[in-house]
């Protein structure tokens, strides 16, 4: 486990997940939330889980984003919080 | 003093991370009035828990848990089961990585009908529109 990248990516996980929350722009929030789990990925990674990684680059940053932008644009992108 | 944060603060920082995104998480499907808002909430609690488990099974100068040849002959391998990360807890979370997709799907799909029904996602026009 290299210490560097492995605290880095942990603060970059919690700034990113925090941002995806705090964005104006549910299609932003949408894309930040692909970022979140792509850092999920890198971290998994570091950790030594590299199928993990995979199902959750995959799944979880992949296909989740696309069904979230296939939501937002079939509803409203504008939200008050 | 210094001994104690040496353990519990730094060593073990992982734990501190899962718990802060749990908590991010579950504030979000609490506070947060827009349906689509709380549904990543959702996630970021579930991909919380997967982080705990998966930090559960790590360890400082594991390899990856793939079975390495020993030199010179084919089929022998080297078994020390102490120089690998423990690949229970990974098999279990690419488990739950799969049922996080599905709910979410579910959820989705759930907001959408609500869209349709009350041409909004804000929790609190669906509240006030339903009690017209």
């Amino acid at each position: 486990m290299i210490w560097q990248i492995d605290t880095a990516m942990l603060l970059l996980v919690v700034v990113v997940a925090i941002a995806s929350l705090q964005v104006k722009d549910l299609l932003g929030a949408g894309i930040l939330f692909g970022a979140y789990s792509f850092m999920m990925c890198v971290l998994w990674t570091v950790m030594g889980a590299v199928d993990v990684a995979f199902t959750e680059a995959t799944v979880g940053a992949g296909v989740s984003t696309v069904l979230f932008i296939a939501a937002v644009f079939r509803t409203s992108r504008r939200t008050k919080d | 003093m210094m001994e104690f944060l040496e353990t519990v603060l730094t060593a073990k920082y992982n734990y501190w991370i899962y718990i802060i995104l749990m908590m991010i998480g579950i504030w979000a499907m609490i506070a947060k009035v827009n349906l689509i808002k709380k549904i990543i909430g959702m996630n970021i609690f579930q991909t919380a828990i997967i982080l705990f488990y998966v930090s559960i099974g790590a360890k400082k100068g594991g390899t990856i848990p793939i079975l390495e040849h020993a030199p010179g002959h084919g089929h022998d391998y080297i078994m020390d089961a102490d120089k690998y990360i423990n690949p229970l807890p990974h098999v279990l979370m690419l488990t739950a990585i799969v049922v996080s997709v599905a709910t979410l799907g579910v959820a989705l799909a759930l907001a959408l009908k609500v869209y349709r029904e009350h041409q909004t996602l804000d929790e609190d026009e669906i509240l006030s529109h339903l009690s017209e």
